[in-house]
């Protein structure tokens, strides 16, 4: 999924205080799930936008909408019978999901709550690790289910470089390094013979070289 | 010959070579760079000119390797993956030859996070094992990365980096021999101050076959104190200093210590002269470069073989 965090507070606090009516949206996806920009979030991001406003002898009115996936322009739809009563929409969906809200409200602006991390999963209560950076060209198959583009510091497709130790990253105590994780795994699955093909130069088109990414579904378009 | 490196010639003659290095000036001082050339010049055989070396900004290797070119000296040109893509690795290797570097090192650099911008953006393109194919291709098949013919191609004498104490241990010689298949010529190590470790690697190395395939230089550097040494141990990631060395050095008076240091350095090349398959030396005095001749002499490897 893709992560967030949400961003400073004054940092909202900047955008948001020329207005007197903002439409606060979260998102029932990915944001909710790491617990973001949910429902939740949205509810106690009001609050404190409330208080702060209130501190500073000001009442804003903040309409709170969480829709169901805000990078889908059908669920967007959702925010026209409120957009004439707003003077700007807070979004704390990831990048998407704000820009999918500032194309179909051209004339609202749009700003957001929280900054986009990574694709990544949780592994465990309250953590998440950056795992997938979209290359566009999945090499899991190769590397016993172990990204070496995403979880590699130096992103290298023949690795270990010189600078691991006892397993671990030499940019932090605390990282993997990725390729003692793959060389584990090949060892596991009896494909230590893999880890002495060299892998190519990567083809860095598909992973964004080649200008922002499409996919174009035949099947599916109308 | 592949080329017309001078490392290669010696190498070729079956006599021990011997390499250090120059790191550029942090600052455009060309003076700096033949000072500290100056100091190892007749006791090498070639200079590697590091690369923006720990992360941080230098004068670039190509521009100090070209400064070393014209003191008549033979520079090792190191390039890093970390600063540059594929088509301004390709071109500076064009542009130092054409300016008469014909010797290089394929490394990915160390991290940003080590270095002075840790706010950069790590490039990456390509890593090391790609990077001495790409030259590999550019020499042997006078074609760039990306398939077009080279009009005159760049003939460089390869070299990469191995660190035989890196974890994991068993996989150093598969990497090892991975940097062989993709066309290095030559190797440096990393420091060695576990030599029985290290023999150990090069025992695996010559059961493999490959010290008959690439030219392997031994990695060494003298230690100027106690605390450098157990900075090296605790501090330095991939790297091996034994505690038998922190008591030797630490068993000294402190005016004392360098002197064990350029010592353990010695003894160091004398043992391991004695290992299949390694083809010659190089000296990483890390600021301390007046020390190398001294080394170079008494570990019996001066004079150089004149070419």
């Amino acid at each position: 999924m893709i992560t967030a965090e949400q961003k400073p507070l004054n940092e909202i606090l900047d955008y948001i205080s020329p207005y007197d009516r903002i439409i606060l949206v979260g998102c029932n996806e990915c944001v909710t799930v790491c617990a973001a920009g949910g429902r939740k979030e949205v509810g106690l991001l009001a609050s404190a936008l409330h208080l702060n406003f209130l501190k500073h002898g000001r009442t804003v009115e903040i309409k709170e909408i969480t829709l169901e996936r805000q990078c889908d322009p059908e669920y967007a739809e959702e925010l026209v019978s409120e957009i004439d009563r707003t003077d700007a929409i807070l979004s704390m969906a990831c990048g998407c999901g704000v820009q999918t809200i500032a194309a179909r409200y051209n004339e609202k602006p749009v700003f957001p709550a929280v900054n986009t991390k990574f694709m990544g999963a949780s592994v465990s209560q309250g953590i998440w690790e950056e795992k997938c950076q979209g290359c566009g060209d999945c090499l899991l198959g190769i590397t016993g289910g172990i990204c070496p583009v995403a979880r590699c510091s130096k992103h290298l497709l023949n690795g270990p470089c010189g600078g691991t130790s006892k397993g671990m990253c030499e940019i932090a105590p605390d990282v993997d390094c990725a390729w003692c994780l793959i060389w584990e795994r090949l060892k596991a699955l009896g494909m230590e013979k893999r880890y002495e093909e060299i892998m190519e130069a990567k083809d860095f088109r598909a992973a964004g070289g080649g200008g922002p990414r499409r996919i174009i579904r035949k099947d599916l378009s109308l | 010959m592949k080329t017309e490196s001078k490392l290669e010639k010696v190498l070729a003659s079956g006599a021990l070579a011997v390499t250090s290095e120059v790191g550029p000036p942090r600052g455009a001082i060309p003076e700096r760079v033949r000072q500290k050339a100056n100091l190892i010049k007749d006791h090498v055989d070639a200079i590697n000119v590091t690369d923006n070396q720990t992360a941080m900004v230098r004068m670039s290797s190509w521009a100090a390797g070209v400064i070393i070119k014209q003191m008549g000296l033979d520079p090792i040109l190191q390039m890093v993956t970390r600063d540059r893509n594929r088509l301004a690795m390709q071109s500076d290797i064009i542009g130092a030859y054409s300016l008469g570097i014909n010797t290089m090192m394929c490394l990915s650099g160390d991290h940003a996070k080590f270095g002075d911008h840790p706010m950069a953006k790590g490039v990456f393109d390509l890593d090391s094992i790609q990077l001495v194919q790409t030259v590999q291709k550019m020499r042997d098949k006078g074609k760039f990365q990306g398939g077009a013919d080279i009009d005159t191609p760049p003939k460089m004498f390869i070299g990469a980096a191995a660190n035989p104490f890196a974890d994991p241990f068993e996989l150093r010689v598969m990497r090892l021999a991975k940097k062989v298949k993709a066309g290095a010529d030559f190797i440096q190590t990393q420091c060695i101050f576990n030599l029985d470790k290290f023999e150990k690697y090069m025992e695996m190395v010559c059961d493999r076959g490959l010290d008959k395939k690439v030219h392997l230089l031994a990695g060494i550097t003298p230690m100027k104190s106690a605390g450098m040494a157990r900075y090296m141990k605790n501090k330095v990631p991939g790297m091996d200093v034994p505690d038998e060395i922190i008591k030797r050095m630490a068993g000294v008076s402190k005016e004392k210590q360098p002197e064990e240091g350029i010592k353990i350095a010695i003894e160091s090349i004398e043992r391991l002269k004695q290992v299949k398959g390694v083809h010659g030396f190089h000296i990483m005095a890390i600021e301390w470069e007046e020390k190398v001749p001294q080394i170079v002499e008494k570990a019996g490897l001066f004079p150089r073989p004149a070419l």
